[in-house]
């Protein structure tokens, strides 16, 4: 591309949280803004774009007019991205789909009110239950460094990719003790990479929020399960928290 | 006046959340005035339902990542009362240090990148880095403390990680707080300037003001960000926090998505101004500066005060984080680990967030399985106070342009900060087997 890529941010269902990462790049954003043109971004400025090369696409979709909301967006924009985990997977608002009613979920919330039109809700969706997406940049929340580096890698003409192998690598690289010794449950070593492994560094269990590797080694973890007498219903309890489709995403 | 006004803000921008202003004005008469909210309810209430009570604070730190240790602590403090856990002072001094951090991020957020540019006469903070660098690089700087300090505390700027039931599972180290107390106290300097700064262009506010019920945590120890009693500037006693309910008294509306609330009067106001008007005595002694300079006194009845009680907070924030820095350099930091015996029982977390006071009541069965919930969002209770807002400026400012009418509007639901995304999905669960 020989102009500047004109990028846009938007927001569903979400925490707003991964936007809030792209902020928290302080004086980077100003490198960012060597690279991408930014025309729209609601939540930080002021204008509306009519076309986009690239569309950022935070959050997850809960109901009919967002969806039409999105296709316009897809329609508009060249490439989009689902950055963060709800626009990934539906995220932790997945969590609802637990529920088998829709009506009791909204009973649960607003009670006697939850006929009310505008308090509609469907199942949680990932944004690409909706639209095509081109690229993924997974996590609860998104990290920082991932996310310029994919930016970077974008308009350099460059696929961008995620690493493919799992937490515990990045984990060992850090000399942690494993979790597991310490008697607490971990994903690591089914989940994807990238963050650092961030959460058991800091003495936390891996949640999987970046969803697993493409082809998990799943008989390691039934091995690993079978070591500290864990069952498969444990893990598949926390894996259930961020929404990770069993169909891992590319 | 037989004037028309046709305001139509469809999904306002720089706030935070998708919110509507709609105005409505026929030969001078009044069909509408409505702030609308329209963002999709999340029914957070519906996900915790079923889930362990140490997941708790994992998935409602998830309902705002601005504000995600305010509900992790809010959270956390519903789940303790519940279970009868006690933390350590230790554990309280970490948890007030990296609810500092978070509100001083924040804010800075809001009054630089969102606000600024509003008196600055400009669409974003974006071109701000062309025509004023050194106020965006000064502005940079403090928001980067403030997020590292909640990096060094809590494991992650958002979505902490570290915080849990009853301890934290990793701590700073010496060296790591030996920096921040450095840099803490380098930023009093910094915040001082950007008051200075702020001071010179805030006569862009436009003159308004008006009288309401302003409710906020208090305690008798300190200016109350993380623990407290319920107070208003209409009552002169307190409320205890599990008695929420009977001072919200949320209820539906058709034009938003989110609750509305109200106490003594038609609405009220929570925030940095709720708790200046009703804690400014106990303010530190360069915070009581800085709100001098900001033309800050007793009772502050105009809503855009709110952006000035801001940064009244953040140095206030700084300066009680020197603090408690200082403190926890002076103990033999341990990792705890509590025994936590589940049982059956309710308990309400109250906290002070940016946005104002935060309430998470959870009831567990005897597995320690969350059967219940309710989240009191502060921007919620705020709402009703915009909308009454609105309902007095625009009769009152019919007569000037309808652009200048929209833009005083757009700058008055900024003021308030509001965290819509956040405010979408929470009352009354109860949970029906």
């Amino acid at each position: 591309m020989s102009k500047k890529p004109r990028a846009a941010f938007f927001d569903f269902a979400g925490c707003e949280g991964c936007q809030l990462q792209v902020a928290n790049l302080e004086e980077d954003i100003i490198k960012l803004l060597e690279l991408v043109e930014v025309v729209e971004f609601r939540e930080v400025m002021t204008g509306e774009a009519e076309e986009y090369d690239i569309a950022f696409v935070e959050g997850s979709i809960t109901r009919k007019s967002d969806e039409n909301r999105l296709k316009d967006i897809r329609e508009r924009s060249k490439l989009v991205v689902a950055y963060g985990q709800c626009a990934v997977s539906g995220g932790i608002n997945r969590l609802k789909n637990n529920w088998s009613s829709m009506d009791d979920v909204k009973k649960c919330v607003y009670g006697d009110d939850s006929n009310l039109a505008h308090l509609d809700t469907y199942p949680t969706r990932g944004i690409d239950e909706v639209v095509e997406v081109d690229l993924y940049i997974p996590g609860c929340p998104i990290d920082r460094d991932e996310f310029l580096r994919m930016v970077k890698e974008l308009c350099l003409g460059k696929t961008p990719r995620l690493p493919n192998h799992p937490v515990c690598v990045e984990c060992k690289l850090k000399e942690n003790i494993c979790l597991f010794d310490q008697g607490v449950i971990c994903l690591g070593p089914l989940a994807r990479a990238g963050c650092g492994a961030r959460c058991p560094s800091n003495g936390s269990p891996c949640e999987a929020c970046r969803g697993t590797v493409e082809n998990p080694n799943k008989n390691a973890m039934h091995e690993i399960l079978d070591k500290y007498n864990y069952t498969v219903e444990e893990i598949r309890r926390t894996i259930n928290l961020f929404g990770v489709n069993p169909e891992v995403k590319k | 006046m037989s004037k028309d006004v046709k305001i139509n803000v469809k999904h306002l921008t720089r706030v935070e959340g998708h919110g509507n202003i709609v105005v409505d004005v026929n030969s001078g008469k009044i069909e509408k005035v409505e702030w609308q909210v329209s963002e999709a309810p999340r029914f957070f209430e519906t996900m915790v339902v079923g889930r362990e009570y140490s997941e708790l604070a994992t998935i409602t730190s998830r309902i705002c990542g601005i504000c995600s240790i305010g509900h992790t602590f809010a959270s956390l403090k519903a789940t303790e009362a519940a279970l009868g856990v006690e933390i350590s002072e230790q554990t309280r001094v970490l948890r007030e240090l990296l609810l500092h951090g978070e509100t001083m991020q924040s804010h800075i957020l809001h009054v630089c990148y969102l606000v600024l540019p509003d008196l600055f006469k400009v669409g974003s903070v974006l071109p701000l880095i062309e025509s004023h660098k050194e106020v965006v690089l000064l502005v940079t700087k403090i928001h980067r403390l403030a997020n590292e300090l909640c990096d060094i505390i809590g494991g992650r700027t958002t979505h902490p990680i570290r915080p849990k039931v009853g301890h934290f599972t990793m701590l700073p180290t010496r060296k790591e707080l030996e920096g921040l107390k450095v840099r803490l106290e380098e930023c009093l300097g910094d915040l001082k300037q950007l008051a200075e700064t702020f001071q010179s262009v805030s006569d862009g506010f436009p003159e308004f003001s008006r009288e309401t019920e302003y409710v906020s945590l208090t305690n008798e120890k300190e200016y109350a960000f993380y623990d407290g009693e319920v107070t208003t500037t209409d009552i002169d006693k307190v409320i205890k926090a599990d008695e929420y309910r009977g001072v919200v008294n949320e209820f539906v509306v058709p034009q938003s998505t989110a609750k509305y609330g109200k106490f003594n009067r038609e609405s009220f106001m929570v925030g940095a101004l709720a708790r200046y008007n009703n804690n400014h005595a106990q303010l530190t002694s360069l915070s009581k500066e800085v709100a001098e300079l900001l033309g800050l006194s007793g009772i502050n009845y105009s809503p855009y005060q709110n952006n000035a009680a801001q940064i009244v907070e953040c140095v206030f924030a700084v300066e009680r984080s020197i603090n408690h820095v200082d403190w926890l350099l002076l103990q033999e930091l341990k990792v705890e680990k509590p025994e936590i015996k589940v049982k059956n029982g309710r308990g309400v977390g109250a906290v002070e967030v940016p946005r104002g006071i935060l309430f998470h009541d959870y009831t567990y069965n005897d597995d320690g399985i969350c059967v219940a919930a309710n989240c009191v969002i502060p921007t919620n209770l705020n709402h009703n106070n915009i909308q009454k807002d609105f309902e007095k400026m625009v009769p009152a400012m019919l007569d000037i342009p309808q652009e200048e009418l929209r833009f005083n509007l757009e700058m008055l639901v900024r003021a308030y900060d509001p965290c819509i995304s956040c405010s979408t999905h929470y009352l009354n669960v109860e949970f029906k087997k």
